[in-house]
């Protein structure tokens, strides 16, 4: 009987063997795909099972975290949610995150390895991170006083440091508050409907994910290359531009809102907008050298990230005459965002230099240690310096006695242009009102801030939308807002 | 009481066994150890969970101490030369139960197991106390052998007549608390068939026809033992518990080829097993799954379902590692129903890793060992018998739950002996320790199998 007992020992060890290497296929060899599976919660509950790292605004938090005290603990909060939802977006534990929330997630999520004490730390020790900061490079009063000015009508805001890129204020109106989206309940799925129902597209960024005809404001882009192309020397003179302009090749006779555009000198038909001179402009400068300009201010440009993608503005590279012309009044395919806009204006006062927009100055660990920072921004030459210096006098003179007088700042030097864009089918659809400036405090070196406003007021008197009515009032704030911080 | 230790064995084959150290002494040291251990981690869920040691830390300690130290009196008194291991180990795994058990407590506010596992695992360690101090040999449940056959068929026949409980016929509800009477009847039929094979094996063996290289018993001594066995294995497929119909199974089996070493048996037994398989995984729709379940793990992802149990069950044991992802930390309870019972493996998976899991399985490996040493060193075939079925159960129990919830082979209810919640089981477990400890204690005695004590 020894023998039979030592054969059925011999097989409860095999019994053991084959529980020993089967617990380590699990835990060993399959772990990985089994810990990747979508259907395991365990990454899910770990993401929020700690609260989130904070996206700082002059250095306040604009975001928080609530415990909820459920699986999926901590929820993101909004203190300010419609004013800052341009540039947060939401972090949903539904619909996942979007803008800064999404790309500084590993940051803010505390998963990003530069956030621990030492390389490989948290793979050892299985500890987390806490979520750190992004420190953002917004102007707290800018984004405000943005938000009150489009005041509830559909319209953006951005606004840049000229010199650095900094963006300081990223408006979209009308808004929407991220909070409603950052849980899990049937509430959410709710919010989650309506605003995607929404005609008026609440989670749409304006600033920079949507392109509007930029319409006269172009005009800086068509100035610029005119006089870099040297087919203009000297901006007092007379032009020959007939009024009505007929599009080469065409029979399609351009007009001006406005009277006295005919052989209008430059100085005047800038300051007045005068479609015709700027159109016939264009097709002087030709189609290569307005491409060249234009790129060079960032249209065209598809890979610009502040981190977040920023919809392409588009200047079409293979127009006719006729499209060329209507292309440089702002027209046709021509398509800016604001935040493009926001740079053309800043190129000007930052002596022909584009920097590159961006919106993060720093993320910093939990406790404030700087974990990145963006470092130097790449610099284009948009235009020649002593170009820039015309354009600003050119600018200047729109607001000192042009279309955009609404746009002065006492004890400020203030340049802009304005714009009114049409579109839509036969221009029948309501235009947008532009305003682009940048602003110069007295005791300032340089311009210390360039915005772009636009506002696309459905509601509003065909009459009323002109940039210099509508936008500038709102850019004026801005302005001040930079100016006086 | 002289110390012996290993003294040199005579050259001849009748000798008498050697009388071993009594080794109570390690003993005591050891339960010191595996209640230590068990307070450690009591500590350690409350830290991780709450930051604070827990409030009943103490008197957790305090109840497993003095249990555990009224079974080492028990053993010291009336079963001086019982193997030193089995006791330690079996207040080392109940202890860690009531830890997971306390961990996935805290996750489910509402159901606390805990309090209820601990009075059964006193009542547990009260049925191993007076098993002990009342059974003074192992020789005499041989002459109960029928008693024990009968009481194991009554058990085995009452869940019957109480309604289903979760699909399966095995639960009786006595004053608020659920028993599982088919968990007692598994060391009675251990009685019997230990008893009986015993009896007529050498009937077995020897006598009867001979058909090609099989030797057929005779039909006399083959019938009731084949009564008996359909009659339990039909009894649980009717109450649906295919855990316990394999495990009865794989008893039967191991103890016939022990009794009587014919391979035949073995071949026999598991053609059987394999025609029976393959006619219920055909027939019935519950088993079918089960199987599907074992094939697919993540069929039910797939389907857009969400992961069944057992995939969760997988994704624990993964996100384990190695090291486990300590206690209280882990989220086994996305298991669900069964957690705290079937899949309590799946929180020692994830919370204490591999290493841990090993640990575990190495613990049970070592309670095994043990009984069949004590086997070995027996002299009578009762004893032998009684022992290698017991550890048996324990080796197979073990492998069927913890195969079945690491995806080794198609999941089958069962209890983890004492780490799972399940009253019913704990005691069993308790009594299975109690008898191995008196086996062993005749074994390690100066006790040669032929002479009455």
């Amino acid at each position: 009987m020894t023998r039979y007992i030592r054969h059925a020992a011999a097989f409860c060890t095999l019994l053991l063997l084959a529980l020993l290497v089967n617990a380590s296929r699990v835990q060993i060899l399959r772990a990985q795909s089994y810990d990747t599976n979508p259907a395991n919660r365990r990454t899910t509950i770990a993401r929020y099972h700690q609260p989130r790292g904070d996206i700082l605004v002059d250095g306040r938090p604009v975001t928080g975290s609530r415990d909820t005290g459920e699986q999926l603990r901590y929820e993101r909060t909004y203190p300010d949610g419609l004013l800052y939802a341009p540039v947060t977006g939401f972090a949903s534990q539904v619909y996942g995150t979007t803008l800064l929330e999404h790309t500084e997630d590993a940051v803010l999520s505390g998963t990003d390895p530069m956030l621990t004490p030492f390389p490989l730390w948290n793979d050892l020790t299985r500890a987390q991170s806490r979520g750190g900061n992004v420190v953002t490079t917004l102007n707290a009063d800018a984004q405000q006083a943005a938000y009150e000015g489009l005041a509830g009508r559909k319209g953006a805001v951005a606004a840049v440091e000229p010199a650095t890129g900094k963006i300081l204020a990223l408006v979209s109106t009308p808004s929407y508050d991220p909070a409603v989206l950052s849980g899990n309940s049937a509430a959410t799925e709710r919010s989650w409907a309506r605003l995607n129902a929404d005609p008026d597209k609440p989670m749409l960024n304006r600033a920079v994910r949507q392109t509007y005809p930029p319409g006269s404001t172009f005009k800086v882009v068509t100035m610029a290359a005119a006089l870099d192309a040297g087919v203009v020397t000297d901006v007092d003179s007379t032009t020959d531009s007939p009024d009505p302009y007929t599009l080469p090749g065409t029979r399609t006779r351009l007009t001006n809102e406005g009277d006295g555009c005919a052989d209008a000198p430059l100085r005047a038909a800038f300051e007045w907008s005068c479609n015709t001179v700027f159109a016939k402009l264009g097709v002087d400068v030709g189609r290569a050298d307005m491409v060249a300009t234009a790129e060079a201010f960032g249209f065209n440009e598809t890979r610009l990230r502040i981190p977040f993608s920023v919809a392409p503005s588009t200047f079409d590279t293979t127009v006719d005459k006729a499209q060329l012309a209507l292309s440089s009044i702002g027209q046709y395919n021509t398509r800016a965002t604001p935040l493009q806009m926001a740079m053309v204006a800043a190129a000007v006062a930052n002596g022909g230099q584009v920097r590159e927009p961006y919106l993060v100055a720093r993320t910093t660990t939990d406790d404030g240690d700087t974990v990145w920072t963006p470092g130097a921004r790449p610099v284009r030459q948009a235009m020649h310096p002593s170009t820039a210096v015309r354009m600003k006098e050119l600018m200047e003179d729109v607001v000192t006695e042009g279309t955009g007088t609404n746009a002065a700042i006492p004890g400020a030097v203030v340049g802009g242009k304005t714009g009114t864009a049409q579109h839509g089918i036969g221009n029948t659809g309501t235009p947008y009102a532009w305003f682009v400036s940048w602003a110069q405090g007295e005791r300032d070196l340089e311009p210390n801030v360039a915005v772009a406003v636009v506002v696309e007021d459905a509601s509003a008197d065909r009459g009323d939308i002109t940039g210099g009515g509508v936008a500038a009032p709102i850019a004026r704030a801005v302005m001040e807002a930079v100016l006086n911080s | 009481m002289t110390n012996a230790g290993t003294t040199v064995a005579t050259a001849d084959p009748p000798a008498p066994a050697v009388r071993l150290p009594r080794r109570r002494g390690i003993e005591l040291a050891l339960i010191v150890l595996a209640v230590l251990l068990s307070v450690y981690g009591y500590c350690d869920v409350g830290l991780a969970k709450h930051g604070t040691v827990p409030p009943g830390a103490a008197g957790y300690g305090a109840g497993l101490g003095v249990l555990a130290l009224l079974a080492h009196i028990a053993v010291r008194l009336r079963a001086p030369y019982a193997d030193p291991l089995l006791l330690p180990i079996g207040v080392l795994l109940n202890g860690l139960g009531l830890v997971l058990i306390y961990r996935l407590d805290l996750e489910t506010p509402g159901d606390r197991a805990a309090p209820t596992q601990l009075v059964w695992s006193t009542l547990g360690v009260t049925l191993f106390t007076v098993i002990v101090l009342l059974l003074r040999d192992h020789r005499v449940l041989q002459r109960y052998a029928y008693v024990c056959v009968a009481a194991a068929l009554v058990l085995l026949l009452l869940p019957i007549l109480f309604p289903a409980v979760n699909g399966a016929r095995i639960w009786i509800r006595v004053a608020g608390f659920s028993i599982q009477p088919g968990e007692f009847a598994k060391v009675l039929l251990a009685v019997f068939f230990a008893a009986y094979l015993a009896a007529n094996r050498g009937a077995l063996a020897y006598a009867g026809r001979r058909i090609w290289r099989m030797q057929l018993p005779t039909g006399r001594v083959l019938g009731p033992l084949v009564t008996i066995w359909l009659i339990s294995v039909g009894v649980l497929a009717l109450e649906r518990d295919l855990g316990t119909s394999l495990l009865f199974f794989g008893l039967f089996v191991v103890m016939l080829y022990v009794a009587t070493g014919l391979t035949g048996w073995i071949a026999l037994g598991l053609l059987l097993a394999c025609l029976g398989a393959a006619a219920v995984g055909g027939l019935e729709p519950h088993v079918h799954t089960r199987v599907e379940d074992w094939l697919h793990p993540f069929a039910s992802i797939e389907a857009g379902q969400g992961p069944n149990q057992l995939a969760q069950s997988l994704f624990a044991f993964a996100a384990g590692g190695i090291l486990g992802a300590g206690l209280g930390l882990g989220h086994s309870i996305l298991i669900g129903f069964a957690a705290k019972s079937d899949f309590i493996l799946a929180t020692a998976g994830e919370e204490l890793g591999l290493s841990g899991l090993c640990a575990i399985f190495l613990l049970y490996g070592l309670l095994v060992e043990r009984g069949y040493r004590a086997g070995l060193a027996l002299r009578d075939p009762f004893g032998r018998l009684l022992a290698v079925g017991l550890a048996s159960i324990v080796a197979l129990q073990v492998f069927v739950i913890a195969g079945g919830v690491t995806g080794l082979i198609p999941l089958t209810g069962m209890a983890m002996p004492f780490l799972a919640q399940g009253g019913s089981s704990v005691v069993t477990n308790w009594a299975i320790v109690a008898l191995l400890i008196r086996v062993s204690d005749s074994a390690r005695s100066r006790y040669d199998g032929e002479a009455a004590p």
